[in-house]
């Protein structure tokens, strides 16, 4: 099994259709200024690599980057966090999307059912809260509809905190998008969008994780 | 007719029955199985094999299958030790027999000897074209041919619902609570082993079977998953079929290092499995006998909307609370059927959902109430409540030392009369409206002589313990309605 890096992994299924933000990759804190200059500040600087799986849990992503200087120290200081095990790295810079709603997408082949499409409450929270649905794929439109409806937070999907309610179409047009993949790719073992955030209603990925089973 | 479904005829409704190894002791399997088909009325022939020529039962035994007359038998129960069960096969195949039910241990359960026994087993039985079911099974049950060929009780009412287990101890449960609420059952089998013959075999000939509305059905091992899902939802969308499984907490290891394979668990797979291929899945012995009863004797509701109605207070309040936790609504009352109702009962009532009638009956109060509720447009399904009090007080009443004077007995059979009717009404206006209308009481089971809940139980609907439990029914019917409109297909379709 082998995971593929977030932009490889990010590469692999916009294809389908899930919805990612504009990133840039750069190789150095200042190729990563250059990117974050272009994309508008804030940004979001990750270091990614083939075998780093749990970035956040590694404190492998930087937040809310205000200025070239910012997104230059933090650039180093992932860069600097990297070890021998990490293997070749580079930085992908993201403009910062600011939501309260997060929900986790995934896909997984099950053992017994094969692959699986996944909708939960996500972020850090998710597997603590476990509100989740799971579907076989693949999945039909109206699957994807019942996924959104079985969630036991439907407090989430409506008009939350200021802002609107969750773009269902598109919350059912990502699970449609990882069900194809299954479906089109049996080599993909797993897929972790996580976390999915709502900004303005729409769904986006603003991380990927993709496992790949290679003969 | 295909010949599995031959097979499948020669197991339910046979011409006639052999069963080898019958037994005069009392404890022996093949002396209940002979005394349950004897006691049961299965009016087909019944013939039974045994070394010595015993009589059993009144039956004259034969040593042999060999003297049976040719065609006179489809089906062979088999209670004879595993080692000689091959030739008893080749011999009731030679008179006709297409069906076997093996209740014999001694096969897979016990060890690779048993294994290899039971392989061989079903590579004779499918070189001979029998269907075999079992072995290590107890038996079945198929009451439009009065059949009760099984190694224990009971032997369950008519009726349109067909069980199918992995465990047969589960098959008496669904009888037993069959027999307390008086909705039957069609077929019954217990799949022991599952050596050539599954749950979904089974219910495969239910989706076919003109005398089985509803499927129940108690899985723990699943085999093959995809297979499974498909095989089940090509009947789902036939007939309702209720699936409680066991074994539902056991976590399966994944190897995938993703957050979304640690948080697809066995469980939450099977539960999306079962919601997408339109299957309701129940977690209680009760909730899935429950939901079976409400599919095979409750039209389906054509949406949420609520009504719960009750002759006093705080029933009403705990089922309101209870339909909190599902997806029914509790509808809010239409300005029309306020009037209507306002004109029906006394100042004092509730004047809201629940409808709480505050004890203010006349003679005619409830029927009216009733019509007036579930006739109404915006009303999807009613639940029923504190019917059968009175009849309660008369049994007290009739029982007590002043009985039958004091106007006792007239106003004893007044209220017996009057639950009656209430019973009727709700069930007559279920039809004319089609549209759900569950009754819940406890007297269902204390009180099983209650005139309401036996006039519920002549009506062949249940009368659910608890308003808990009739809650729980209901949610379970909204969801396959739901299921089957969101898809296009008619949600009456499968009854």
């Amino acid at each position: 099994m082998t995971t593929l890096s977030e932009s490889q992994s990010k590469a692999l299924l916009a294809p389908y259709g899930v919805p990612f933000l504009t990133e840039r990759i750069a190789a150095d804190a200042d190729g990563a200024a250059v990117a974050a200059r272009e994309l508008g500040f804030p940004v979001v600087v990750k270091l990614c690599g083939d075998t780093i799986a749990h970035k956040t849990e590694r404190g492998l992503v930087r937040l809310g980057l205000r200025t070239e200087g910012d997104t230059i120290a933090a650039s180093r200081a992932l860069l600097d966090a990297a070890t021998e095990a990490d293997g070749p790295v580079e930085l992908l810079i993201a403009p910062m999307v600011s939501a309260t709603r997060e929900f986790i997408v995934g896909m997984v082949v099950d053992p017994q059912f094969g692959p699986t499409v996944l909708l939960g409450v996500g972020g850090v929270l998710a597997e603590a809260v476990a509100d989740v649905v799971v579907r076989l794929a693949p999945i039909s439109v109206v699957d994807a509809e019942e996924m959104i409806d079985s969630l036991a937070s439907q407090a989430l999907l409506g008009p939350f905190r200021g802002e609107p309610p969750v773009d269902r179409a598109a919350l059912v047009g990502v699970l449609m998008a990882l069900s194809a993949v299954a479906v089109a790719d049996p080599s993909v073992v797993s897929v972790d969008l996580n976390p999915i955030m709502i900004a303005d209603g729409r769904p986006i990925a603003v991380d990927a994780l993709v496992e790949v089973e290679r003969p | 007719m295909t010949d599995r479904a031959e097979q499948f005829r020669a197991l339910f409704d046979p011409r006639g029955v052999i069963v080898a190894g019958a037994s005069t002791h009392p404890g022996k399997f093949g002396f209940v199985v002979l005394h349950n088909m004897l006691t049961c009325g299965y009016r087909g022939a019944i013939f039974a094999t045994n070394r010595d020529g015993a009589e059993v039962l009144g039956i004259r035994t034969l040593p042999s299958i060999d003297e049976v007359p040719d065609g006179a038998a489809d089906l062979l129960f088999v209670c004879t030790p595993a080692a000689t069960n091959s030739e008893l096969l080749e011999a009731a195949a030679a008179k006709g027999v297409r069906a076997a039910f093996i209740a014999s241990a001694g096969y897979a359960e016990t060890d690779d000897e048993g294994r290899r026994r039971q392989d061989e087993l079903v590579a004779l039985a499918d070189e001979l074209g029998i269907l075999i079911v079992g072995p290590n099974g107890q038996g079945l049950v198929s009451t439009p041919s009065s059949l009760c060929a099984q190694i224990v009780a009971p032997y369950p009412p008519p009726g349109r619902i067909g069980i199918a287990s992995q465990s047969g101890n589960f098959v008496s449960s669904f009888m037993n609570l069959a027999i307390q609420s008086g909705v039957g059952v069609s077929r019954a089998l217990s799949v022991g082993n599952a050596a050539q013959i599954g749950v979904l075999d089974a219910l495969e000939f239910f989706a076919d079977d003109p005398h089985t509305d509803v499927a129940l059905l108690y899985v723990e091992g699943i085999g093959d998953g995809r297979r499974f899902a498909e095989r089940l939802g090509a009947v789902a969308r036939r007939m309702p079929v209720v699936v409680l499984k066991g074994g539902s907490t056991a976590s399966g290891a994944r190897a995938a290092a993703s957050h979304t394979g640690s948080l697809a668990s066995d469980d939450r797979v099977f539960d999306g499995m079962c919601a997408q291929v339109g299957v309701r899945r129940a977690r209680t012995l009760t909730e899935a006998f429950d939901c079976a009863a409400a599919l095979a004797t409750q039209p389906l509701p054509s949406g949420p909307r609520t009504a719960v109605v009750t002759t006093v207070g705080g029933w009403g309040v705990v089922t309101a609370d209870a339909l909190a936790d599902t997806d029914l609504e509790l509808a809010p009352l239409p300005e029309d059927l306020l009037d209507q109702l306002d004109r029906l009962l006394p100042p004092r009532w509730s004047r809201n959902n629940p409808i709480d009638m505050a004890g203010g009956e006349t003679k005619d109060t409830v029927p009216e109430v009733l019509r007036a509720v579930v006739g109404h447009p915006d009303i999807d399904a009613v639940v029923m409540l504190g019917v059968g009090i009175q009849s309660n007080q008369g049994a007290l009443e009739r029982s007590g030392p002043f009985y039958p004077d004091h106007g006792l007995e007239r106003i004893v059979a007044f209220h017996e009369r009057q639950d009656r009717r209430y019973v009727e009404t709700a069930d007559a206006l279920s039809t004319e409206f089609d549209k759900p209308v569950l009754l819940a009481t406890e007297l269902a089971v204390t009180h099983p002589d209650n005139a309401a809940v036996a006039a519920m139980r002549e009506a062949g609907r249940m009368c659910f313990p608890s308003a808990e439990r009739a809650v729980t029914a209901l949610a379970h019917l909204k969801a396959a309605a739901a299921w089957r409109r969101r898809r296009g297909l008619d949600p009456s379709g499968t009854r």
